[in-house]
């Protein structure tokens, strides 16, 4: 007999950004970041709740409505060449949500705002004839982030948008997307499984496990006092400059469980090295305190509007000698 | 200062490639066997659009007096250039009649095969699920089915008539473009460009004209350049079986055809069309290649 599984890549995932604001997402592949993103931007019909924008909800069907809305929200992808068409210049794919829109005037006026975002965006006037495979990583970026750029979004979803890129382009790129935000102001999602780039681009950080979240709260936060033991585990896995002196790495046994067959209770307890018995069985909620929340039992209310911390394994083995 | 006279190109520019020359350079862009295939192509068309004007006699007209006379070279006269058939009709003026009638055929037919299998192997990826299943079952249909029993069948119910022979001739392969637009037009909604589009809020009716077709415009090309010899084959075929153009009229088909009685004693009736039917064949099969790669600019320069 085959019964029949549900994937839920994405489980009672809520969150809320403010206009203006950077939410980070991170976790490990396969979390359902990507799901998240889409879903946001009504890519995906969800099969329970809603995604709001601006008061209203955001259709998930191709409709006239759900074409119109993409003037608000835009989003920039993992692998730039494969967005871009390689058979139009980078400057009329530039210019293409102009005329999708019929905003920006006629087409010589459509073309000169082209290659103000290029310009905006730091490519060169005469690349504008060049195909996209003539470019580099990072000027490929470049364009993909001045096309979503073009229609002035309130709302840009970055999936991804520098795992693509070498390390010194990652930078180039991250500080401008970091320039056009203080400049147009625009919301964003920022996705990455890379703590580093998170902490550089967002307000606010959110840690996925297995499509639940789990941990929220301002980045220097987060990766300063983790509460959550994932998050201290993700923490710790981080490679640092300074070596692993004086750190504690936290070593996750075992494999992110199977989507389909989520454990009951906490759905990360068959991994926790903290995990006690009551987290078989009740699944913990996002509990809120001021500007933080997790998704723990151990991490209980020190009182006074704060959170302590789950217990770290490392000291509790020193405890045990 | 003579090491630095020395190490400058006499030239005085300071490239280390030497400067092609124009001949070759021109070559290299129009080879000259693509030359010969345009220019087979544009004489095709030429004859298409002013036959009338090239042809010495009607292509009716019988000289029974000169029944079966020698082309020129082999040993006939210059007033019937290419000999004339049982008849004694001029070869040479029907040729140009039948490659009026049979090129003009094969233009239409593949263009009309074309428009109906992109249209339908697009709508199917566009729409998935029941009516793509129905387009497939369509496609399997035809594909399972010998075209010739089909035409033989329609011919003889529904009579002929020269529109009525190019529509149909038009739904010769028209299921193996729609397969082929259908499985790229999937294809390309999965890669990131189409998607991206779709992201900006373009409509589909964009996404598909603007940039999934021009994506997939190469290969669609050279589906209907192997298309094209094959519908002149169909129709050669049919016409030779008597089904096809009728006289009065004549085609390549028909001529061949005729002149199949006449292999031994003046195989010139159906030389002259079966090297017209090969040349053409050849040129846009040769022309459909080399425009492949020229279309696509992620190839060559």
């Amino acid at each position: 007999m085959v019964t029949k599984a549900t994937l839920k890549a994405v489980d009672g995932v809520s969150f809320d950004l403010a206009r203006g604001e950077v939410l980070g997402l991170v976790g490990e592949s396969g979390c359902g970041k990507s799901t998240t993103a889409r879903l946001t931007l009504g890519q995906l019909p969800p099969s329970a709740g809603e995604v709001i924008f601006e008061g209203k909800t955001v259709p998930s069907s191709r409709t006239q409505q759900w074409r119109n809305l993409r003037r608000h929200m835009q989003m920039i992808y993992q692998d730039p060449l494969g967005a871009l068409d390689r058979r139009l210049p980078i400057i009329e794919q530039i210019a293409e949500p102009y005329t999708i829109h019929g905003i920006g005037g006629s087409r010589a006026e459509r073309r000169e705002k082209a290659q103000a975002l290029m310009l905006q965006v730091g490519l060169r006037p005469d690349q504008a004839s060049s195909y996209p495979h003539e470019l580099s990583g990072g000027q490929r970026q470049r364009v993909v982030i001045a096309r979503a750029l073009a229609l002035e979004p309130r709302l840009l979803v970055c999936d991804e948008p520098v795992s693509a890129l070498d390390v010194s382009i990652q930078a180039q790129v991250l500080n401008l997307l970091d320039d056009l935000r203080r400049k147009t102001g625009f919301s964003a999602l920022f996705i990455s499984h890379d703590l580093k780039v998170v902490r550089q681009m967002a307000d606010r950080v959110a840690v996925m496990y297995l499509g639940r979240i789990v941990e929220e709260g301002p980045p220097e936060d987060v990766f300063h006092a983790p509460l959550h033991p994932y998050t201290q585990a993700l923490v710790s896995a981080a490679p640092s400059i300074h070596g692993n002196r004086g750190r504690n790495r936290i070593v996750l046994s075992g494999d992110p469980p199977n989507p389909v067959n989520v454990p009951g209770g906490c759905p990360f307890h068959p991994r926790c090295p903290v995990a006690v018995v009551r987290c078989r069985t009740d699944v913990p909620s996002l509990s809120r305190e001021g500007d933080r929340a997790v998704s723990c039992h151990l991490a209980g209310s020190a009182g006074g509007g704060g959170f302590s911390p789950a217990p770290h394994p490392k000291s509790k083995a020193l405890e045990a000698v | 200062m003579a090491i630095a006279d020395e190490t400058r190109s006499p030239s005085g520019t300071a490239s280390v490639f030497t400067a092609k020359s124009r001949a070759s350079a021109f070559f290299e862009a129009w080879p000259p066997v693509i030359l010969l295939a345009i220019f087979w192509i544009v004489a095709m068309l030429v004859l298409i659009a002013f036959g009338n004007f090239f042809a010495p006699q009607s292509y009716t007209a019988m000289d029974l007096q000169a029944r079966l006379s020698e082309p020129v070279f082999m040993g006939g006269t210059f007033s019937h250039v290419l000999g004339t058939d049982e008849l004694g009709r001029d070869v040479l003026s029907r040729l140009i009649a039948s490659i009026r009638i049979s090129l003009t055929i094969a233009f239409l037919a593949t263009l009309v095969s074309a428009c109906f299998g992109v249209l339908l192997g697009f709508f199917a990826a566009f729409a998935r699920g029941r009516v793509e299943q129905a387009i497939l079952m369509l496609i399997d249909a035809q594909a399972a089915m010998p075209f010739m029993i089909i035409a033989l069948a329609v011919l003889a119910f529904l009579g002929n008539s020269l529109p009525l022979f190019t529509i149909l001739l038009g739904f010769y392969g028209w299921e193996r473009i729609a397969r082929i637009a259908r499985g790229l037009a999937i294809a390309a909604q999965e890669q990131g460009y189409a998607a991206a589009v779709r992201d900006l809020g373009a409509s589909p009716l964009r996404v598909y004209g603007r940039h999934i077709l021009p994506n997939i415009a190469s290969t669609l090309l050279i589906s209907m350049t192997l298309n094209f010899p094959e519908v002149i084959l169909l129709e050669t075929s049919l016409s030779f079986l008597g089904l096809g153009v009728q006289p009065p009229e004549t085609s390549l088909g028909a001529m061949v055809g005729y002149g199949r009685d006449y292999i031994q004693s003046a195989p010139w009736i159906m030389l002259a069309p079966a090297a017209i039917i090969v040349l053409t064949t050849l040129c846009i099969s040769l022309i459909g290649d080399w425009l492949r790669d020229k279309l696509d600019p992620t190839l060559g320069k």
